[in-house]
């Protein structure tokens, strides 16, 4: 008997105009591991919500057409034993912790069914050491590292013993390092306890890593393929629908390999070398050398500065840095090495405990110490990680224009440089829809359109491209690349070694001694020392 | 952030070690025999008793500065209008008049009104150190879970703990969206006068109340997937059995109430009476 089985399933939500699902049929068996890719608004994770029975109990809408767990029709069978079959770990831990301490969070569901005490506490002990984070049962979830808080997560739903686990973008949260390491436990997982593992994610590179049994492809709100991994890599259907391929897969393309004759394709440990090897030194040899260094004047300087949070453990102790005027910076590093904070003591929204950031407007030099949080924002531009922090609008229209409304420009105006910036920025569609319709990834770009709208000189961004699949991150950062060329200064903190590869053309790595290297991108990513622990 | 809302001091003393239903019960039960009695003697006695547990608890002065002070100044407003409003009000009760100072305008000082008001204070007093230790040596988990033995339903119980749980994050993201909110304009800084701060302030709570719905909406539904809800009952990690400790908190309660109780007989009614 399969495990999953969809016949003919259609499905609108409630609140939407156009079905989100369109005949869907999809049989997974029971011991399968799957990929479940496709772009953001493909409905995938719809689809993950219709296994796990969120929709149709939670969440409201038109369904036709059956969904089964087992031979359980999800409509007939209620969300708590549908829970108990299907164990969902949803996308960022951090919003769906319950418990005070990552004990009680484990023990969630067992307290729900009314398991013993003393049973409750050995199968806690049980599944965190079985995942490796016994030592933080007493700490707050909140407190752990991301690869830790996945593990709290995972931990909470493999204790049920349910023989479907679901993971809704489990890449989504991670840092490229962490990510790895949680693929390799699932698949670890999945040879131990046999169970149907489905993965939604469109980082198809990353859940490559490895093996998975089939790839559902997703458009549009159709399943649009099922394939093998080899056979997916094969074509070229993923940059079709608009997904990244992984990078040794674009390379050996671009260098003209008959990807047909390429064995192992979807292993890149397993490919022949050797075989491959004259091919991509042609190429290589062919590939354009690099553009010479253009001398830069300085925009910003960062000088002898100090921080910490607490007195004990400083974040920088004497850093220094110029950002120069035209650069598009990636500052990249290890998590917890101050990226965000020093973005944030550049905005104003954390001050230093010593040291001078000089701000070089046009031919006179200002000390950003002088200046408030209002006052630094007309002239650098920062985009945080999570777009809910900053919205404050319910329109969009209004929430681009809000910026310019406060420095009492006209409406013409206005209206002109909001719909500039919206057709910029792909939302120009979207105008006149309210924020929460958006997705997360759209939400960001509103965030941004709302601080390019100012036209500040430079340009902070946290993970510009976190939670948005290949094709808006290329609009998005073709985008902030045109920008650049027409003067914007750019820094972006990102843990996207492709990112910082293809965009920028200067790379800082920041580790525990303030800068560790600042050079070229591609001289980085050459130096194992250095990009190493990031990768 | 550097502002720290007080809370559970994860430390290791016996009444750390107590059962949450066990020290609700008891200062549930101890306030209220506290609100009750007017015996000076016994409000003395039980004061004593609570500050002796109060320090036993190892609470900081740091900790609780702030909410105590708070405590303290409403306490002070509520003498002071206790005697405003009715400065007779003790001779009254008492049926004696011991004149201190005044004599036939409405504010007269009597010995009977300080006594009367000296047995107030003793009642905040008590209630006070006690709530506090409640508070901070109880884990909001084991909180939760007393609620639900002493009778409560969990989901209600468990929302209580969660609402507490959240305040610091709640805290935080205040923060951050404020900054945000500067960035694009509002000036929020010293540099605003006090109206424009105040607008720039009442929009912040726009995304944070868009911010706490998302949150609120991805936890019910995490709780959701985990069964919260399937029955009537459920168990507690955290939940405690209840030890010897327990039962002798609990029977010393007792007999505290009942003495205050033996008390209205002896003293024929709820005041004691020094001036007859």
């Amino acid at each position: 008997m399969p495990a999953i089985t969809f016949d003919h399933v259609n499905f609108q939500y409630e609140s939407q105009a156009e079905p989100t699902l369109h005949d869907i049929n999809l049989t997974i068996h029971a011991g399968e591991k799957v990929l479940i890719a496709g772009p953001s608004g493909s409905g995938k994770s719809t689809l993950g919500n219709l296994i796990n029975g969120s929709i149709p109990h939670s969440i409201k809408g038109h369904v036709t057409g059956t969904v089964r767990i087992g031979d359980q029709d999800t409509q007939d069978a209620s969300l708590f034993d549908l829970s108990l079959l299907v164990g969902t770990v949803l996308q960022d831990p951090d919003s769906q912790f319950i418990g005070l301490t990552t004990a009680e969070d484990i023990a969630f569901g067992l307290e729900n069914d009314r398991v013993a005490r003393p049973e409750m506490h050995q199968r806690v002990e049980e599944w965190a050491t079985r995942l490796g984070i016994a030592a933080q049962l007493h700490q707050s979830p909140q407190e752990l590292s991301g690869g830790q808080k996945q593990r709290d997560a995972m931990a909470g739903v493999l204790i049920d013993d349910g023989d479907i686990l679901l993971f809704d973008e489990p890449l989504a949260a991670l840092d490229p390092a962490s990510g790895r390491k949680s693929i390799a436990l699932i698949d670890k997982l999945h040879q131990q306890l046999h169970n149907t593992v489905i993965i939604i994610e469109h980082q198809i590179e990353d859940v490559l890593t490895r093996p998975v049994d089939r790839v559902i492809l997703m458009a549009d709100g159709r399943i649009i393929g099922d394939l093998t991994p080899a056979e997916l890599l094969r074509s070229n259907r993923l940059q079709q629908i608009g997904l990244r391929e992984p990078l040794y897969v674009e390379a050996l393309r671009y260098a003209g390999c008959d990807l047909n004759q390429v064995d192992h394709i979807e292993d890149i440990t397993a490919l022949d070398t050797q075989a491959l090897a004259p091919t991509l030194q042609h190429w290589q040899d062919g590939a354009a050398a690099t553009p010479p260094t253009v001398a830069r004047t300085p925009l910003l300087d960062v000088t002898d500065l100090h921080f910490g949070y607490n007195r004990h453990t400083p974040i920088f102790d004497g850093l220094n840095l110029t950002i120069n005027r035209g650069d598009m910076l990636a500052l990249v590093g290890r998590n917890g090495v101050g990226k965000s904070t020093l973005s944030q003591i550049i905005t104003g929204f954390l001050n230093p405990a010593a040291g001078h950031l000089t701000y070089h407007d046009g031919d006179q030099k200002v000390d950003l110490a002088t200046l408030s949080v209002k006052e630094r924002a007309d002239k650098i531009g920062y985009i945080m990680q999570d777009p809910n922090q900053m919205i404050s609008q319910v329109m969009i229209r209004d929430e681009v224009g809000l910026g310019l409304r406060l420095r009492g420009l006209d409406d013409d105006t206005i209206t002109k440089r909001v719909d500039d910036t919206l057709k910029i920025c792909g939302l120009y569609p979207f105008r006149n829809w309210p924020i929460n319709a958006l997705s997360f990834g759209q939400r960001k770009r509103v965030t941004i359109a709302s601080i390019l709208v100012l036209q500040p000189e430079l340009l902070i961004l946290d993970e510009p491209t976190a939670g948005q699949d290949w094709r808006h991150y290329t609009d998005m950062m073709t985008f902030l690349e045109q920008l650049n060329q027409q003067g914007i200064t750019m820094m972006f903190i990102t843990h996207d070694m492709h990112l910082m590869l293809e965009y920028a053309n200067r790379t800082v790595v920041l580790g525990d001694q303030g800068v560790m290297l600042d050079a070229r991108p591609s001289t980085v990513l050459a130096n194992p020392e250095v990009s190493v622990p990031l990768l | 952030m550097s502002f720290q809302l007080f809370g559970f001091d994860d430390q290791d003393t016996w009444l750390h070690h107590l059962s949450g239903a066990t020290k609700l019960l008891a200062f549930l039960g101890l306030s209220i025999i506290a609100m009750i009695s007017y015996d000076a003697r016994f409000l003395a006695a039980i004061t004593i008793m609570s500050l002796i547990l109060f320090k036993q608890a190892h609470i900081t002065w740091r900790q609780i500065r702030l909410v105590t002070k708070f405590i303290l100044f409403f306490s002070i407003l509520n003498l002071l209008a206790v005697y405003v409003f009715s400065p007779e009000y003790g001779v009254h009760l008492y049926g004696t008049r011991h004149l201190i100072l005044g004599s036939t305008g409405y504010f007269t000082l009597t010995q009977e009104q300080l006594f009367y008001e000296l047995n107030l204070t003793l009642k905040y007093i008590v209630t006070v150190p006690l709530a506090l230790i409640f508070l901070m040596t109880t884990n909001p988990s084991e909180f939760a879970s007393s609620l639900n033995k002493v009778g409560l339903s969990y989901k209600v119980s468990y929302s209580v703990a969660l609402a507490l749980r959240y305040i610091p994050d709640v805290q935080s993201e205040y923060h951050q969206i404020s900054l945000a909110q500067q960035a694009r304009g509002y000036e929020l800084s010293r540099k605003a006068n006090l109206w424009q701060r105040l607008q720039g302030a009442g929009k912040i709570l726009i995304p944070l109340v868009f911010a706490s719905l998302d949150r609120i909406d991805t936890v019910s539904r995490a709780m959701e997937l985990r069964r919260f809800g399937r029955y009537r009952k459920r168990t507690w990690y955290m939940g405690r059995d209840f030890h010897a400790s327990d039962w002798l908190t609990l029977l010393a309660t007792v007999l505290i109430i009942i003495l205050g109780i033996a008390l209205f007989k002896v003293n024929d009614g709820r005041f004691w009476n020094p001036f007859r």
